[in-house]
């Protein structure tokens, strides 16, 4: 198991460089200019003068090569300094963002708390709601609960978050006035009051994403609970004796949930890579907010440190993936 | 909410009830949100019309521009003149005085030597300054005493209120910025973003793209203002959202661009939390008439150039034809309502400076079939296209991917097939159509196409450099790797005359003249710019925030110091 994890580990850094370079290539060969926002009447010559300062004139190897160094080693190095005091980066330049021109790492760490805050209880709400559905409707399959929930499952799958929680904003936001449409950011949890009122600015998106994730989850729940209700060892199970609640809870669901985990694991990525539409809506401003904002300006910068960041996400849960698995199930072993 | 209704209640009884009486603080909150999150509080290092905004509250030019297009003083004492001996009789300095005990909000004296710095900072070459048109034909920028700036400019500037005027050229404090100059000044990411100011508002907090945190400023020059004690501006989201936060669930005050659809406009304002007001500019959605041939068949380098004139457009006939073909009020109802109005003008405003050319504005397809059989376009075989010597009324008309402008490519592309022209549409992402890269075929620049279609306007009332675009030499090319901004490739000895001399000519009234003549030569006498909508930057205010003041001159929030809570 260690040499398999250590061999996974190696061959991921060749991988993650690849996936560095196209990422790169990708985002720079993408038609658009940093200066695509800035109003027409900044006349040419100044706009040259802004791209050369923005150092986007240069070369695109000389950029990669410069953005592997910022993200390698002066970012650990100013990670380390700002803990330990130390001088390891001096004033070597950090990843700059092009639109705002503030350090990417910073935004990041800006940033970081609400979207997991708001998408990661999303994810776990969703994983609340999606396992007891799930269970329940393999359990009667095709009873009116069953129905039920693939309708549910049906609906949080095909209806958009843009849909979803622009009527989640007109019922409780317009008409009943529950809730805030607006996230704030600047909300510091410190007494009763202040959580209450988190809790209700969470409310609208966290129910959002909730139902879509749910929906995805419920449907793996239900099939893999489906093909071990049918098994031999469950009917001996049965034979033997064991309350319904002994056999569906102890011997099906601990079997059942394998795949399920593994699912759940490789959607977490997605908690840090935030929810695009969902935060835009509701103004959480997170991670999501900040990708999609930066590919609409062509802030090259900071698309391409957080499209890396969700790559080494990616290969990390997928090998956190393999491990469990082997882990939940006795039988699969890599070495 | 009962208290908050209470006091609506209250308000339309004492609307008009003077804010005088008011002391700075007493009014709590101020809550604002952009559909673009600010990015920077720099003005100098974006020109993103967020950021000029938000910055705007917090540092000041020495003169601003009011809502009807006047320059009034905001840190100078008055307007330097060539009357009161401000401006020297020979054009070439402007000097300004500082208003006595004027102090940053760190409690510092504001000097001279603060807009020397904040001249020097932008005009470095390394800086990458976004406003560094403010500075041009700058030769030096002295403090003649700790209060008095004097500007001197290379030869004579009729119009010389483009430094330190306006909220794209504000001063910067130098104790904050004096390490921040040139390659550097991308790099202080603090004082880029918590600049320290003379406005009624300090930042206090500031996160990228998303919140700024402000407290009113303890040593505002007046001391009874700002009304409000703290300002909040929560960005992100799309105009829609701003738009209900203010108008359907009363969470925030103010929304600035809220541009949406006429009919969402309508529920809204249905609501009566809030009011919609607008400010008309100089912002214009026009159609640009390639004055060139645009035909793949031409060798690259040659397409779209002077060398060869297009072969239907080069016909005044025809433009003018396009252009009576159209129904401008329709566009303006389908796609701006409140935000929009038709006109003839590429220089719509100051009503002033603007000519009283309304001529387009009633549709006329008889007159437009006529003018196209006058001028031999005509179907002859009866394909509903018409013909010319063999060759096709047919015209790639492109614009950008936004969804205002394919109705608006939808509606035209009607009016011109009834007309008999065939009309092949594209619509390119914004990102690549303003992107400017020489190397790709699709930018406004080139303008590989017949007709296109975007947005633009003046950055000041004065329209000089505005209309100096359309200049024979401001055509783009692959000469000067496709930069400039006479998209239509227009040239006129006549017009460059007039450009020339309007740049020396001081005469408030001549120059006015002189704009409406420019601004008819290139509209209704040419037909080479075909002006569709006046637009305007519609935002949001909610019934309980008083003073609000639209200005389409300077920024949107000039005059945030006279906000007050309508109580």
């Amino acid at each position: 198991m260690l040499t398999f994890t250590l061999r996974r580990l190696l061959l991921a850094i060749p991988t993650l460089l690849i996936i560095s370079l196209v990422i790169f290539l990708l985002v720079d060969l993408a038609p658009g200019s940093p200066l695509g926002e800035i109003p027409l009447t900044v006349p040419p010559d100044v706009r040259a003068k802004m791209i050369k300062a923005l150092g986007a004139d240069q070369p695109v190897f000389v950029r990669y090569f410069l953005w592997l160094r910022q993200f390698f080693w002066v970012e650990p190095a100013t990670l380390f300094d700002s803990y330990f005091g130390t001088q390891l980066a001096g004033d070597e330049q950090r990843i700059l963002s092009w639109q705002s021109r503030s350090p990417v790492f910073s935004v990041i760490g800006e940033r970081l708390p609400q979207t997991m805050t708001v998408i990661g209880t999303a994810y776990l709400v969703g994983i609340l709601i999606a396992l007891p559905i799930g269970i329940y409707s393999a359990y009667r399959q095709y009873s009116w609960f069953d129905q039920f929930g693939t309708m549910f499952a049906m609906i949080g799958f095909s209806v958009p978050t843009f849909f979803s929680g622009t009527l989640l904003i007109i019922i409780f936001s317009v008409w009943l006035g529950w809730f805030p449409t607006k996230y704030d950011t600047t909300l510091s949890v410190t007494d009763w009051a202040s959580f209450v009122k988190q809790v209700k600015q969470m409310a609208l998106p966290v129910m959002t994403l909730g139902l879509a994730n749910a929906a995805a989850i419920s449907r793996y729940m239900r099939s893999s609970m489906l093909e071990n209700m049918g098994q031999d060892y469950v009917r001996t199970a049965r034979a033997k004796g064991m309350s319904e609640r002994k056999v569906v809870l102890k011997h099906v669901l601990r079997n059942s949930l394998i795949p399920v985990v593994t699912v759940i694991a490789l959607g977490i990525p997605a908690i840090f890579g935030g929810a695009i539409i969902t935060e835009n809506l509701f103004g959480v401003n997170g991670i999501g907010a900040a990708l999609i904002g930066a590919i609409h300006v062509n802030d090259i910068p900071m698309v391409q440190t957080l499209a890396f960041i969700f790559a080494i996400l990616i290969v990390a849960f997928n090998l956190i993936a393999d491990v469990l698995y082997g882990f939940l199930d006795p039988r699969i072993r890599y070495d | 909410m009962k208290y908050k209704t209470a006091l609506l209640g209250a308000a339309a009884a004492f609307a008009f009830a003077p804010a005088a009486f008011a002391e700075r603080g007493t009014d709590g909150e101020v809550k604002l949100t952009f559909p673009q999150a600010v990015s920077i509080m720099n003005p100098y290092l974006s020109s993103g019309t967020k950021d000029v905004n938000a910055a705007q509250l917090v540092i000041e030019p020495l003169a601003g521009i009011d809502d009807q297009g006047n320059i009034v003083p905001r840190l100078a004492v008055e307007i330097p003149t060539l009357e009161n001996g401000g401006i020297s009789a020979d054009l070439t300095t402007i000097t300004w005085k500082l208003l006595p005990g004027l102090l940053w909000s760190d409690g510092t004296p504001v000097t001279a030597d603060d807009a020397v710095f904040t001249a020097a900072y932008c005009m470095d070459p390394a800086g990458g300054c976004a406003q560094l048109t403010k500075y041009e034909g700058v030769k030096s920028v002295e403090a003649v005493d700790a209060s008095t700036i004097k500007i001197t400019f290379t030869a004579p500037k009729p119009n010389p209120y483009t430094t330190f005027v306006g909220a794209l050229s504000p001063i910067l404090q130098k104790a904050q910025f004096a390490a921040c100059q040139g390659a550097a000044a991308p790099t202080c990411t603090d004082p880029n973003n918590m600049p320290i100011g003379t406005g009624p508002f300090m930042v206090t907090g500031f996160t990228v793209n998303d919140t700024v945190s402000l407290a009113a400023n303890p040593n505002y020059r007046d001391p009874a203002k700002p009304a409000f004690a703290t300002a909040v501006i929560k960005g992100g989201g799309d105009a829609e959202g701003s738009a209900r936060a203010v108008m359907e669930t009363g969470e925030f005050d103010y929304a600035w661009n809220t541009q949406i659809p006429p009919d969402s406009q309508a529920a809204m304002a249905a609501a009566g939390k809030g009011v919609f007001v607008v400010a008309f500019g100089t912002l214009v959605e026009r159609l640009e008439m390639n004055m060139t041939d645009p035909s793949a068949d031409l060798p690259e380098g040659e397409r779209s150039t002077a060398k060869h004139p297009h072969p239907i457009l080069s016909d005044i006939k025809v433009r003018t034809a396009l252009s009576k073909a159209i129904d401008r009020q329709i566009l303006v109802d389908v796609g701006y309502g409140a935000g929009g109005r038709p006109t003839c003008n590429v220089i719509p405003g100051p009503d002033a400076w603007a000519s009283d050319n309304t001529g387009c504005i009633a549709q006329d397809m008889p007159g437009a079939m006529a003018l196209l059989d006058e001028a031999g376009w005509k179907d002859t075989d009866g394909d509903g296209i018409r013909d010319k010597d063999g060759k096709k009324l047919s015209i790639l008309y492109q614009t950008t991917v936004n969804p205002i402008r394919q109705d608006f490519q939808a509606l035209i592309k009607d009016w011109w097939t009834e007309l008999g022209v065939e009309v092949e549409l594209k619509a390119i992402d914004p990102g690549v159509f303003f992107g400017g890269d020489a190397g790709s075929p699709d930018t406004f620049q080139k303008f590989y196409a017949d007709v296109e279609m975007y947005a633009n306007n003046s950055d000041n009332p004065d329209p000089e450099t505005y209309l100096g675009q359309y200049q024979c030499k401001n055509a783009p090319s692959p000469d000067n790797q496709w930069q400039g901004e006479n998209m239509n490739r227009f040239c006129d000895p006549a017009y460059d005359a007039k450009i020339a001399e309007l740049s020396t000519t001081t005469d408030l009234a001549a120059r006015q003249a002189l704009a409406k003549q420019l601004n008819d030569m290139v509209t209704k006498d040419s037909m080479t710019v075909v002006p569709l909508v006046h637009r305007g930057t519609l935002s949001a205010h909610s019934n309980a925030l008083g003073g609000v003041i639209m200005n389409a001159w300077d920024g949107e929030l000039w005059n945030t110091a006279d906000w007050f809570r309508v109580k």
